[in-house]
């Protein structure tokens, strides 16, 4: 009951802080208004004609065209550099070696010989780069929005006007080949159309090939108006190797053949128009707005000569939007409209006299400018409007629920807590709010959801903030209110305050470490200053009583010492697999992100995959090791079984996967089925072993061995089964034969009655280490699908990762007391810690808050093929790899609580050791009353249990929760600051889907730690059941 | 406790900031162009010569702790020599903890060690001259209720002082308020932005900025002890008992 009872009550605090976080993000993150009104050929756009009017032409609308036919290539990613023309090297010079210059040397060729039928511009993309973005301002001439950058892969038809259906109304035959982003774009807006699949961003060819093969036949077929191939192999060769590799060269050149065998084949009254959608950085990426990623090439070419200008259409859009919308700003437009209205006056004066000075045309021009970009800055001002209430409403949840956590993890640890008013109060809350939303709807309010969903978080609050106003005066203090230790209040208040500078922010991934070390050292220092690290001895002057205030050190200082050195180092060696902001341009992200597949060297590749495959053997060996430790590889439960096989194969799975992804391209033509096969097969083999092992060790948590002898004399010296002297330590150390006395005197009115019936010993081995050896056994299933998902470099950082959690908790519970009977508390110094370690592995794994850095490749581990329509299944694998570390952490949250306990059997595995030799003496002595009940201790305080982990989960709930209002904060308040599109909204959204992840990690923690608890005491009750018998 | 202790501590320490402050003015007249932000390292080496001798003078006039029993010369030499190693060691070990905390393990080599020396000359050349080359009683000062007079006192004050300093010095180093002694400094040389990074055109030719503001973070923490710590204890020396008087 209380287990559920925690289990509910975290539930419902997790949902407070969701309701917030939706509500702030209503206000925060608005769309854009899509207009679907469109243009005809019987409105002209502007007042009075047009110069060259439509009049008796046939196919002209407001102009007459020039072109009859176009011919569009749009190769994605053609960044300008690619197709700029390469100066001729003097002699002496070394030519320019890199793969992706001077290889479009028909463009070159073309310049020069017909420099009066073409033209190659600079075009420059607005950002955010991602294609189908791109395309919707291709095609539409408007600005893409913050919100459409979400749905790159799951594009949606355009409502507003565009070139295509323009041109489709107008009954031209539009012809399109390659990339299928423009089915969804536009369905049924072709009258002929060869899709290829997009999202596979390994595969270079398909959509290339499947191009060649129809665009010549086509183009010769003459069935067209315009035709449109969008080729994607230069994109997928910068996101598969970058612009540096040799391939990209070979993309490039096959790219020119395209557009030579273009050339020649146009006719005089065509336009061939080379465009790229956007840039790519120097790892091949794009989405954002730095320099590389926005700077494409534009190509035109036409056998006829090119050109003159044309009007815009822009005044009216505006007219139209500020109609529909009424959200821009009304002084701002009336100024744009007595701009524009003067332009024209001008150009329609300049129409009139034909023969006037350039002057004029050269004012009727820059007006048209002006008005252009003015109208331009307020578009950009005003789709990016907020909802100030929503925002307010969000942020107030947000640290109410902050605050719920900090009061209730106080009660948690006081001594008359007990769990029925929580959960009698928030069902107060919950039903009243409930009972208020249902009247509301019947009285036939219509109610937003989020904003409904907020209202029942903010309603079942009140009887909680009203409890506590209520307590406060008479009975809290006001400094019992602030239970945080000075120092880690310092260093939460440091991290609250460095979310709201925008340097803080892209510098994180050097300030968590700083923060972490900095933690690390305090803790060292403290436990220096308590006198817990160094034996009294040490510190000569006698006159000094360090014995009375403080009890005998647990662990020796040097201990203590190198775990701290240990961890610096962990941590500083995690810093070398770093991404750059791209802020920062001096700044070179770690080369050890990219995959292997990406590396051009054999021999370092080679290298790089032993070293790899090291870290996962590594790692295997040491939870084996550490399983051994506490010796829970003996129990013949099926769960330790698949500790024993199915970790290894798993292990192999991967590395095997490693080999064929990094070498795929090398294979054989005869085994390209096989490799093709078996990159599809084993990591899903191997995600399949790990929920396999999940639901195993669901089924049979408890991994202890059970030795049974019946018929043994029952005294109370005899405590183990074993026969002769314990021969080995091992024997001595993992059999913990006083959990069966301990288990005797709990059961031991039972045991009484059934005296009569033939004795039985009973030797349970490391139950102590029950719980943390299933956290430990689940965290390592978990570990390795989500390793798969990276590159296979980032295994070392897993290593790191568990290497380093594994230093913290054992310096931790070196400062940690444990109090036997009453409370267990867990220290905020160590909740602190552990956040700020997850948001550290969160930079080591070569992650940014910015959405160009997310890794895409994720999507692609197990399908190779892409995954047709579905998104959820590709956004799941994404979203895994990008909260790893957050997930991780947040299910071994527990054993924060655990591992004091844990450690307990170290000091009194000294003593024991050397009493092997006369160890019939050492069984009887009373020392043995001290030997370690690890954490037996806490089930025999099965209340205080529970109350510690929800007063943990609340911690570190609370910990989380400040970083998240602290994101909210940041980024209303600094809503008009320049940087709120590029660091801080990025930012609050993924700090926001890292604390959805952490909370529902922390609460699947929690819910195995529970489950373990109820499989021992079912295992005790068997037992009982047994020895009754 | 006498108050002609806590009088003596305060001329000693008022000396101390003198010698800082010494060590700002009295290199104009001799360099040219010398100044703290512009020839930085310069000014390091300077004022860590400066506060080591002072510390070492007043070492020899005040002779705050008793003096030692044996007075041979070769005792005073070892312990000279050691006195020494310990420093150099001290200065190794902060390097090291700084290349731990982030520091640039290849570039910038020099900066970072002369940070070291500088941290080592506030914090571990008091300890030398107050309680020689003798690990177990720094450990015994620095922990709870190890002092032994006011002496030591003033000396944990103004040793955790500097390290907080430090440590607040490097709170200003992602900010890019432009300020000369940051990382900024992209209107000058396009090529340094980043403050560890300088890598493109080699680290010589960037203005070295590095370790200015957790230096002067030392500094001003250094100060900050050396002042607070005379009126802190005069004004709990009704509280401070120590155990050997």
């Amino acid at each position: 009951m209380q287990k559920i009872s925690v289990l509910l009550f975290l539930a419902w605090v997790c949902f407070l802080f969701y309701a917030g976080i939706a509500l702030f993000t209503s206000g925060f993150l608005l769309t854009r208004l899509e207009l679907t009104n469109h243009s005809s050929c019987q409105e002209p756009p502007g007042p009075g004609s047009l110069p060259w009017g439509s009049q008796g032409k046939p196919g002209a609308c407001w102009m007459a065209s020039r072109f009859s036919r176009l011919v569009l290539v749009l190769i994605d990613a053609l960044r300008f550099d690619f197709a700029q023309p390469q100066p001729s090297h003097s002699p002496g010079e070394p030519p320019v070696s890199l793969p992706f210059l001077g290889k479009l040397n028909c463009l070159q060729r073309i310049l020069e010989i017909q420099p009066h039928h073409a033209r190659l511009y600079q075009s420059k993309a607005d950002p955010p780069t991602t294609t189908m973005q791109r395309l919707k301002a291709l095609t539409t001439g408007s600005l893409p929005t913050f919100i459409d950058a979400g749905s790159n892969f799951a594009s949606h038809a355009i409502v507003e006007d565009n070139l295509i259906k323009q041109l489709a109304s107008a009954g031209r035959r539009v012809v399109f080949m390659g990339d299928d982003t423009w089915k969804d774009l536009f369905p049924g807006a072709f009258s002929q159309a060869f899709f290829f699949p997009s999202f596979n961003v390994r595969d270079l060819h398909t959509v290339d090939n499947g191009i060649l093969e129809h665009l010549y036949p086509t183009m010769d077929s003459g069935e067209w108006d315009m035709l449109i191939a969008h080729f994607l192999g230069v994109d997928h060769c910068g996101h598969k190797y970058g612009p540096h590799h040799p391939e990209m060269a070979k993309k490039l050149s096959q790219m020119d053949q395209v557009i030579q065998g273009l050339v020649e084949r146009l006719e005089n009254d065509t336009l061939l128009v080379v465009i790229g959608d956007h840039g790519m950085t120097m790892t091949g990426d794009h989405g954002g707005d730095s320099e590389l990623e926005i700077s494409a090439a534009l190509f035109l070419y036409s056998p006829k000569a090119l050109f003159p200008g044309a009007p815009p259409e822009v005044s009216r859009f505006l007219h139209t939007y500020s109609a529909a919308a009424q959200d821009l700003q009304v002084k701002e437009l009336h100024r744009l409209q007595t701009l524009f209205n003067k332009a024209s006056a001008d150009y329609q004066r300049l129409l009139q006299r034909p023969q006037g000075p350039e002057a004029a045309l050269q004012t009727v021009i820059t007006e048209l400018q002006q008005f252009l970009r003015g109208v331009r800055a307020m578009c950009i001002q005003s789709w990016a409007r907020f909802s100030l209430g929503r925002m307010a409403g969000g942020a107030a949840l947000m640290a109410a629920a902050c605050f719920l956590c900090l009061l209730v993890s106080q009660w948690a640890t006081s001594p008359g807590f007990c769990f029925r008013p929580l959960l009698t109060l928030m069902a107060c809350g919950l039903a009243g709010t409930i009972v208020c939303a249902g009247l509301l709807t019947t009285t036939g309010l219509k109610l937003d959801p989020v904003v409904l969903g907020a209202m029942a978080a903010a309603g079942s609050l009140l009887p909680f903030l009203w409890k506590a106003w209520a307590g406060w005066g008479s009975r809290r203090p006001l400094v019992a209110l602030l239970p945080i230790p000075g120092p880690v209040l310092l260093f939460l208040l440091i991290r609250f305050a460095a979310f709201f500078s925008d340097s803080f922010v892209v510098a994180e991934a050097r300030a968590t470490p700083f923060l972490l070390g900095s933690l690390i050292l305090l803790l060292i220092a403290q436990l220096h200053w308590e006198g817990k690290l160094l034996p009294p001895k040490l510190l000569t002057i006698p006159r000094l009583c360090f014995s009375a205030s403080t009890g005998p050190p647990r662990h020796n200082g040097t201990h203590a010492l190198g775990l701290g050195v240990g961890l610096l180092l962990c941590i500083r060696l995690a810093g070398l697999f770093h991404r750059c902001p791209e802020e920062t341009p001096a700044c070179h992200s770690s080369p050890w992100l990219s995959p292997l597949a990406s590396m051009v060297g054999g021999r370092a590749k080679n290298l790089w995959y032993g070293a790899c495959v090291g870290a996962l053997v590594a790692l295997l060996a040491a939870v084996r090791l550490w399983l051994r430790r506490y010796s829970n590889l003996k129990s013949p439960e099926p769960s330790v079984l698949f500790v024993r096989w199915g970790l290894p194969l798993m292990a192999l799975g991967t590395a095997a996967y490693w080999a064929l992804a990094s070498g795929a391209d090398e294979a054989p033509p005869r085994l390209r089925a096989l490799v093709a096969g078996a990159s599809v097969v084993l990591p899903r083999a191997v995600a399949g072993l790990a929920a396999s092992g999940l639901m195993l060790l669901l089924w049979r948590p408890v991994t202890v061995l059970v030795k049974a002898t019946t018929g043994a004399p029952r005294t109370r010296t005899v405590l183990t089964p074993f026969s002769g002297p314990p021969t080995s330590r091992a024997d001595l150390d993992y059999v913990v034969p006083q959990i069966y006395r301990h288990m005797q005197e709990e059961f031991r009115g039972r045991l009484e009655r059934t005296k009569s019936q033939g004795p039985l010993t009973v030797a349970a081995c490391h139950l102590g280490s029950v719980y943390s050896a299933a956290m430990v056994t689940a965290l390592t299933l978990l570990a390795f699908p989500l390793l798969l998902l990276h590159a296979e470099r980032i295994s070392l950082v897993f290593l790191l990762l568990f290497l380093q959690s594994f230093l913290l908790l054992h310096l931790l519970a070196a400062g940690i007391p444990i109090t036997t009977p009453g409370p267990f508390t867990v220290p905020w110094q160590a909740v602190s810690a552990w956040a700020l370690m997850a948001t550290q592995t969160f930079y080591s794994m070569g992650h940014q808050p910015v959405f160009p850095a997310i890794h895409w490749h994720a999507a692609f581990v197990g399908f190779p093929e892409g995954h047709g329509s579905s998104t959820w299944l590709p956004a799941l694998l994404v979203g895994a790899n990008t909260f790893a570390s957050h997930l991780l952490f947040a299910v071994g949250c527990p054993l924060l609580l655990l591992w004091p306990f844990l450690c307990e059997n170290q000091g009194p595995r000294k003593r024991w050791q050397p009493l092997g030799r006369n160890e019939a003496e050492a069984r009887v002595r009373p020392e043995e009353e001290e030997e370690p009940l690890m954490e037996m201790r806490l089930r025999d305080a099965p209340h205080h249990f529970n109350a510690a982990l929800l007063q943990l989960s609340l911690k570190y709930l609370f910990v989380l929760g400040i970083q998240i209002l602290a994101c909210a904060l940041a980024a209303s308040i600094l809503r008009r600051h320049l940087m709120v599109w590029k660091v801080f909204a990025p930012k609050f959204i993924f700090e926001a889907m890292g604390f959805i992840v952490s909370s529902v990690g922390l609460f699947l923690g929690i819910a195995l730690v529970m489950r373990v608890d109820g499989a021992v005491s079912s295992w005790f009750r068997q037992l009982v059941l047994a020895q009754q018998r | 406790m006498k108050d002609t202790d806590i009088k003596r501590l305060l001329y000693t320490h008022l000396l101390c900031i003198f010698s800082i402050i010494l060590s700002i003015f009295i290199p104009s007249f001799f360099l040219e162009n010398f100044s703290i932000l512009e020839t930085h390292l310069t000014w390091l080496c300077i004022c860590s010569v400066f506060v080591t001798a002072v510390n070492l003078l007043l070492y020899l006039v005040v002779k705050p702790n008793a003096s030692s029993k044996r007075s041979s010369l070769s005792y005073k030499v070892t312990r000279f020599l050691k006195c020494c190693i310990y420093f150099l060691m001290s200065c190794f070990f902060f390097h090291v903890i700084f290349v731990l905390y982030g520091a640039p393990l290849i570039e910038l080599v020099l900066e970072t060690f002369l940070f070291a020396v500088i941290l080592s000359t506030f914090t571990t050349v008091p300890c030398l001259c107050l309680l020689g080359p003798n690990i177990k009683a720094w450990l015994r000062v620095f922990s709870r209720n190890g002092v032994t007079s006011i002496w030591e006192n003033s000396l944990q004050i103004t040793t955790i002082s500097s390290f907080i300093g430090t440590w607040l010095g490097a709170f200003p180093i992602p900010l890019d308020w432009e300020r000369p002694w940051q990382m900024a400094i992209e209107r000058k040389y396009k090529m340094c932005t980043s403050l560890y990074v300088c890598t493109r055109h080699g680290a010589s030719h960037c203005p070295q900025v590095w370790p200015i503001s957790c230096t002067l973070g030392a500094t001003f923490g250094y100060v900050a002890g050396l002042v607070i710590s005379p009126l802190w204890i005069y004004w709990n020396r009704k509280q401070l008992t120590y155990k050997n008087h």
